[in-house]
């Protein structure tokens, strides 16, 4: 084979959430460069929340991002609340739960459907599959519409939660507008099936490429954590969410362009697939018959299966949902004020949040002085966990796809980078960037 | 033929473009009158012929005014969506403080790698010849802007304040539940959205024509608030504005 030239520089990648560059070059065969690169504006959140009211945090940290949203209000009234001792009733932590899944449906379907398809389907976007398939087009947006509604009555909103307070919540769905949610989740799952269908019978276009990683998130003896569990790891054992700092080792390449993460390796990877690698056993029984189809179990080490993860935990979402308005409905739903406003005993503490987001663990960690002004934030956001991973990934997968046209090796590298589903606002609030 | 559309996006959380994909089957519609040629989040392709750009986020660092000002040069339109982009929006929290501090805070000692400035809406960098406000802004009023625009009209946005809105939704008013709203000086149009879902307005539709903000500041104050709690209200969304005057 000739020796193998190539000048490679993807600037801002497509079909991901905010701004990243590949640069690779490899001259005589031999690999130069092969980078991952963040040029995101940086936005400065840790700064811009200190002086400011416990009362608006989650408003303001809510802002980092628009997809995970809800997360991030989740994280950030948690961190809140651990600071101040505030316990939230059984009745809101469900309907936080709930929230959750339907940003966790929204983010996954609007991934897989939009962000994912059209690689697997040899376009460059979900336009032209309006007119070419339209039958999926609509399943998919009939999906993305359901996930949307759920979040839409939870938080009263589908970007940027309004009902979301601390303490709990100021306004709660009614119990008719719960179970009419769930006959639509039941209904749906014929769509989430076809989906599902569609995704095996293009599953062979997945690259199929491993290399070892470890995956951390969060675990539960209770359930297929998301809203909470402790700090797991597939290398170690785990840990309180208080002791994240030992587990996300963040740390500035100079070469490269991002804070990364590791901990028990060079790297690590959160997200769905950290998830069903650390917590198959809690998945749903209809979630293991979807990862059954695709002959997918823990521990797997190929980056591309986020996709299929993400997929199993649609089902898994939409199952738990169902199983979570049930709960909730032979309870009784019990009714609050107007207007909720949990009093709030202010003081003076620092508290950790951490909460499972559909790109992977996110930690919000705020310290209030007695007034209950913040005087110190730090927020890690999954995907700059993920940026040193995804180098990683790239430098091993790209000696293997040398013999591939340029056109091929551009294609396979970014999808590599959108399997991780990279969420970049996000993780530039605190990103160290440096132009090369 | 149908007009040529393009999607940027700037200093923000994106969720403006989120609410494009979450009009669902109306995207379909939409698809019907517009070609677009340009939508990173979304789609591979990119041409820098287009007639409308809609542009997310803020202008927070000199190296990204060359960019809108090539967007501007290449669009006929320039619509700002959203907040960040239309007032400067939650990135102007920041200009309340000292840059450096501000930069040393997230990045310590490597701050002086980082270009920035403070958050601006990008009519502070190009002519803009209409806004679509909100955080995030809204499937309706982005469908309202965009029919307004392919019909060579000009968009119907509200003049008056959000309490407009929320005394004919007949919530109870903030102030008399012993909470603290800027709703009094910020744009309706969003039908009192956050009001109606039991919390207050935060001011994200920024400040209406002519607010009467010493007036509100008065109000916060009597009804309890410091004088600096009462200006910390209106640095959440109002940062880029107040500092304009």
């Amino acid at each position: 084979m000739k020796e193998r030239e190539l000048n490679l520089e993807v600037h801002h990648v497509t079909r991901v959430e905010g701004h990243g560059n590949i640069y690779v070059n490899v001259r005589d065969g031999i690999i130069e460069k092969c980078e991952w690169a963040i040029p995101e504006a940086p936005r400065f959140f840790e700064a811009m929340v200190v002086g400011r009211s416990y009362s608006e945090l989650h408003h303001v940290t809510s802002r980092i991002c628009g997809i995970c949203s809800i997360g991030h209000t989740l994280a950030s009234l948690k961190a809140t609340e651990a600071a101040m001792g505030i316990k939230i009733s059984d009745q809101d932590l469900k309907l936080r739960k709930l929230a959750l899944h339907g940003e966790n449906l929204q983010s996954h379907i609007l991934h897989l459907g939009f962000l994912v398809l059209p690689d697997l389907l040899g376009v460059g976007s979900v336009i032209p599959l309006a007119s070419s398939n339209p039958k999926e087009v609509k399943t998919v947006l009939r999906l993305h519409r359901l996930a949307n509604e759920m979040s839409d009555l939870l938080c009263g909103r589908t970007t940027h939660p309004q009902r979301l307070i601390p303490g709990g919540f100021s306004k709660i769905p009614s119990i008719k507008e719960l179970t009419a949610v769930r006959e639509k989740l039941k209904g749906s799952i014929p769509d989430v099936q076809a989906v599902a269908g569609l995704i095996k019978s293009l599953a062979p276009k997945l690259p199929d490429f491993v290399r070892e990683t470890e995956f951390i998130g969060l675990t539960s003896p209770d359930e297929y954590a998301l809203y909470d569990g402790k700090i797991g790891s597939t290398d170690t054992s785990g840990a309180p969410v208080n002791e994240y700092l030992a587990f996300t080792n963040e740390y500035i390449v100079p070469i490269s362009t991002a804070k990364r993460a590791k901990h028990a390796r060079e790297s690590y990877m959160v997200g769905a697939l950290a998830r069903f690698n650390l917590n198959y056993d809690k998945l749903s029984p209809m979630a293991k018959e979807t990862a059954e189809l695709f002959d997918f179990k823990p521990v797997c080490h190929n980056p591309f299966m986020n996709n299929i993860a993400q997929l199993v935990e649609v089902v898994n979402s939409l199952e738990d949902s169902i199983r979570l308005i049930n709960e909730i409905e032979a309870a009784g739903l019990k009714s609050q004020p107007e207007y909720n406003n949990p009093e709030i005993k202010v003081k003076a503490g620092r508290g950790v949040g951490a909460v499972e987001v559909p790109r992977g663990i996110l930690f919000h960690d705020y310290t209030y002085n007695d007034k209950g002004y913040c005087t110190k934030a730090n927020c890690i956001i999954p995907t700059n966990q993920n940026h040193g991973n995804i180098e990683l990934d790239m430098q091993s997968l790209l000696p293997k796809i040398l013999d591939k046209s340029d056109k091929e090796i551009e294609l396979t590298l970014e999808m590599l980078v959108r399997a991780y589903d990279p969420c970049i606002s996000c993780s530039t609030h605190a990103i160290k960037v440096h132009f090369v | 033929m149908k007009p040529k559309v393009a999607f940027f996006d700037f200093a923000g959380c994106e969720g403006d473009q989120l609410q494009i994909a979450n009009l669902e089957e109306d995207i379909l519609g939409l698809l019907d009158q517009v070609e677009v040629v340009s939508f990173r989040e979304v789609m591979k392709e990119h041409s820098d012929n287009y007639d409308i750009a809609f542009v997310e986020g803020s202008c927070t660092r000199l190296q990204d005014e060359d960019r809108l000002r090539q967007i501007r040069k290449n669009a006929k339109v320039v619509v700002a969506i959203g907040s960040c982009a239309a007032i400067g929006g939650i990135n102007s929290l920041r200009n309340y403080k000292e840059l450096d501090d501000v930069k040393k805070t997230v990045y310590g000692d490597s701050a002086k790698l980082f270009d920035a400035y403070a958050a601006r809406a990008i009519d502070a960098v190009i002519p803009v010849d209409a806004y679509v406000y909100g955080c995030p802004m809204t499937k309706d009023e982005f469908l309202h802007v965009v029919k307004a625009l392919l019909l060579g009209k000009k968009p119907d946005i509200p003049t008056y304040p959000v309490c407009v809105e929320c005394k004919k939704n007949e919530n109870v008013c903030a102030f008399e539940r012993g909470q603290f709203c800027v709703g009094p000086v910020t744009r309706a149009g969003c039908n009192s959205c956050c009001v109606n879902e039991g919390t207050i307005c935060w001011g994200c539709r920024g400040l209406v024509d002519n607010p009467n903000e010493n007036s509100e500041k008065e109000v916060l104050i009597k009804n309890g608030l410091t004088v600096n709690d009462a200006i910390s209200k209106f640095s959440l969304y109002f940062g880029w504005q107040e500092r304009k005057k």
